[in-house]
């Protein structure tokens, strides 16, 4: 059913010139629609791009949407690594309500909450559990073969539910300056949150792409059997990319805790899962797995992010960003579903010949389906 | 998995892989019957089972629907946002525009119909995964609801709450909701026509091998089609019901509720990665989740969270039984 897995990025045949090998880059659509997205907010407000400093900190939209968009971005980061494994993750937002309500859970119940040492340990504390989600998880798909969306469904309705256990169904507030550095913090002038962020993208991309890690994290989504095959431990492989989507979700939770200095388990990272998913298919990875972009994956989330503070500054009812998602869920799968170019191509061709289809043989494969 | 104790295992699970979950479910329920009625007082009686249908006979239609999906092997995760865009409809239609109720109910089925059609055939004619596809139609319906109003409205028409109160009294001073008869007619419908019709041999086909059907001359594409416009049917008819339960529309109606029909037809039997299961199995499911509820709202000390965490627990075992004993689906 994938599609055949090409050489990689920029396997392309060099037929290619310069502007078309820019529009052909897979962070040139994303790139341009974040960009289109900035400019129409420049239009509506017209101090849109001013960055101030006030405090000592930068203050202004753009640093709004790093700061809110985060979290997004460390649940996105960890999804596509489960997605380039052919796989989904859809506990995550469950696990960000756990680690948020266990780490404040444990600086409420404790003696100095403002104690560097009473934050490590809620951090150990939530970060621990997050490793188990995702181990249980990892466990379920690699060991006993269960579709990762049937695996991480268990956990996605059990998990608010435990949740709600730990915070006893309230809202659990905390007053711990430390613990306020994670969500709300500010150091060198920028919000620790997006740092924080920055950091971990940074490790990850460094991790994936500097190392075989990558690599066998492509090969084992792009064909499991063939990996095995030349000996790739895949179980061993599946399992930590379960476990990283998991404590990057947990660091999440943390961040969405620590920002509103309290813990819900009903609310908290509530549809992060889907915003996630929607971060890393703009992003371009595609849901078949075999190919990850992390780079992609962050305009992604940064694209959600943006056109979420669109809608609010245009005025529209903050609910019905969920219409426009959809929108962009739509265009993005139609635009990477090699039937629908297929569709468009063979349209495209009875008005004016096209020399080289790109999809070619695809769309041969198609006729014949439909014949 | 070679101990010796697995193989008379999967001896008896290649005779009865299909009836096993079945059985298992049966067993439970019983079970939980059995455990309710010792241990709380006024549990031991039909009327406490009738309310579970009471309760959850919107569940059931909405599952009915999502166990046609499950069987070719996809899934629909956009059900529970249909049944809040069917509440948010007909109450908007009735309220306020004014519409009879008539009116209102074929247009908030004809909407639950065409909205699963247009998915499928998005599915089928663009090969896109129906988890995405599906996920789309969860926000677009999540946010037309909210597009219609963010408030919730309560309905106060003469003839919708006629209809809300009106009780089908069964022999010994039981009673059901006209809901429930509605829901047991489409579960009887469903049964025929999955068990008893070409259209219901063909979804089973899909489900057990795509390629094959095709390659046998099955109406593959058409049958993809139907099947999520039957499930889209089923969640707008669901949501009418819990329309007459609620007697409001609300945005925030049914929340997760996908989830819980998928669990229903998990734990009903049905193998999620298709071509294996039975309708009667999801009613069953859905009897157990309702009476997961009665049973902590008997206890009285436990929160609803609760729910959600033995639901989960539940599914847990369910997908573990399924890897167990679909031995010979596991060469996948």
């Amino acid at each position: 059913m994938t599609p055949p897995h090409d050489t990689g990025a920029g396997g392309r045949p060099a037929r290619t010139r310069g502007a078309r090998r820019l529009t052909e880059h897979r962070l040139f659509w994303p790139a341009a629609v974040l960009a289109a997205l900035l400019l129409g907010n420049l239009a509506l407000t017209h101090d849109f791009f001013a960055v101030r400093v006030q405090n000592g900190h930068l203050y202004g939209s753009l640093i709004d949407i790093l700061q809110f968009g985060a979290p997004l971005i460390l649940v996105s980061v960890g999804m596509t690594l489960v997605i380039a494994t052919r796989g989904i993750d859809l506990s995550v937002g469950s696990t960000v309500a756990i680690a948020g309500a266990l780490a404040c859970e444990h600086i409420a119940t404790a003696k100095d909450p403002g104690s560097l040492s009473t934050v490590m340990a809620a951090i150990a504390v939530a970060l621990g559990v997050a490793a188990a989600i995702g181990l249980l998880n990892g466990l379920l798909v690699a060991r006993l073969g269960v579709q990762p969306i049937v695996a991480t469904l268990v956990l996605m309705v059990a998990g608010r539910g435990v949740a709600q256990l730990i915070t006893d169904g309230q809202i659990i507030s905390v007053s711990s300056s430390a613990y306020k550095m994670i969500g709300g913090g500010y150091w060198l002038t920028l919000p620790f949150a997006v740092l924080l962020a920055a950091a971990l993208v940074a490790v990850t991309s460094v991790v994936t792409r500097r190392t075989a890690l990558g690599m066998l994290i492509e090969s084992v989504g792009g064909n499991p059997v063939a990996s095995r095959l030349v000996g790739i431990r895949a179980s061993g492989l599946l399992v930590t990319v379960y476990i990283v989507s998991a404590v990057c979700a947990a660091v999440a939770g943390l961040m969405i805790s620590s920002n509103v200095s309290s813990a819900d388990g009903n609310n908290a990272g509530l549809w992060i899962e889907l915003d996630a998913i929607l971060a890393v298919v703009i992003g371009g990875t595609a849901l078949t797995g075999g190919r990850f972009s992390l780079g992609g994956t962050v305009l992604g989330a940064l694209i959600i992010q943006t056109l979420s503070t669109t809608i609010y500054t245009l005025g529209v009812p903050p609910e019905t960003t969920l219409v426009f998602k959809a929108l962009v869920v739509i265009v993005v799968c139609l635009v990477q579903s090699p039937a629908f170019r297929a569709r468009l191509s063979r349209r495209r061709r009875t008005a004016a010949p096209d020399p080289a289809p790109a999809a070619g043989d695809l769309t041969a494969r198609r006729q014949e389906v439909h014949s | 998995m070679s101990t010796t104790l697995a193989k008379p295992l999967h001896r008896f699970s290649a005779r009865h892989a299909a009836r096993l979950p079945l059985m298992v479910t049966a067993t439970l329920l019983v079970a939980m019957f059995t455990v309710g009625s010792v241990q709380y007082e006024g549990f031991f009686s039909a009327q406490v089972l009738l309310n579970v249908l009471i309760d959850n006979g919107f569940l059931l239609v909405v599952a009915i629907g999502m166990t046609f999906v499950i069987l070719t092997g996809g899934i629909d995760l956009s059900v529970g946002s249909m049944v809040a865009l069917s509440t948010m409809l007909t109450a908007w239609l009735v309220e306020q525009n004014g519409l009879p109720l008539a009116v209102a109910v074929p247009v908030v089925l004809l909407v639950g119909a065409g909205g699963g059609a247009l998915m499928g055939w998005v599915i089928h004619a663009f090969e896109i995964q129906p988890f995405i596809v599906t996920l789309a139609g969860m926000f677009l319906a999540r946010g037309l609801c909210y597009m219609i109003s963010t408030e919730s409205i309560s309905i106060t028409d003469p003839t919708t709450t006629r209809i809300a109160q009106t009780r089908v009294l069964l022999p010994g001073g039981l009673f059901v909701s006209p809901a429930v008869v509605i829901a047991l007619v489409v579960l009887a419908l469903a049964f025929v026509v999955l068990h008893h019709t070409r259209f219901g041999r063909t979804v089973y086909a899909l489900g057990g091998n795509e390629s094959s059907a095709r390659l046998m001359g099955l109406p593959v594409g058409r049958t993809k089609v139907m099947v999520y416009a039957v499930s889209g049917l089923c969640s707008a008819l669901g949501g009418l019901l819990l329309t007459f339960y609620m007697l409001s529309g609300y945005a925030l109606h049914a929340v997760g509720m996908e989830l819980d029909a998928i669990a229903a037809a998990v734990i009903g039997g049905t193998l999620l990665t298709g071509g294996s299961g039975f309708v009667l199995g999801t009613a069953l499911g859905v009897t157990v989740l309702g009476l997961i509820q009665t049973i902590i709202s008997f206890q009285g000390t436990l929160s609803s969270w609760w729910t959600r965490i033995v639901i989960g627990g539940l599914l847990f075992v369910f997908i573990l039984l399924q890897r167990l004993f679909g031995g010979s689906r596991q060469a996948e």
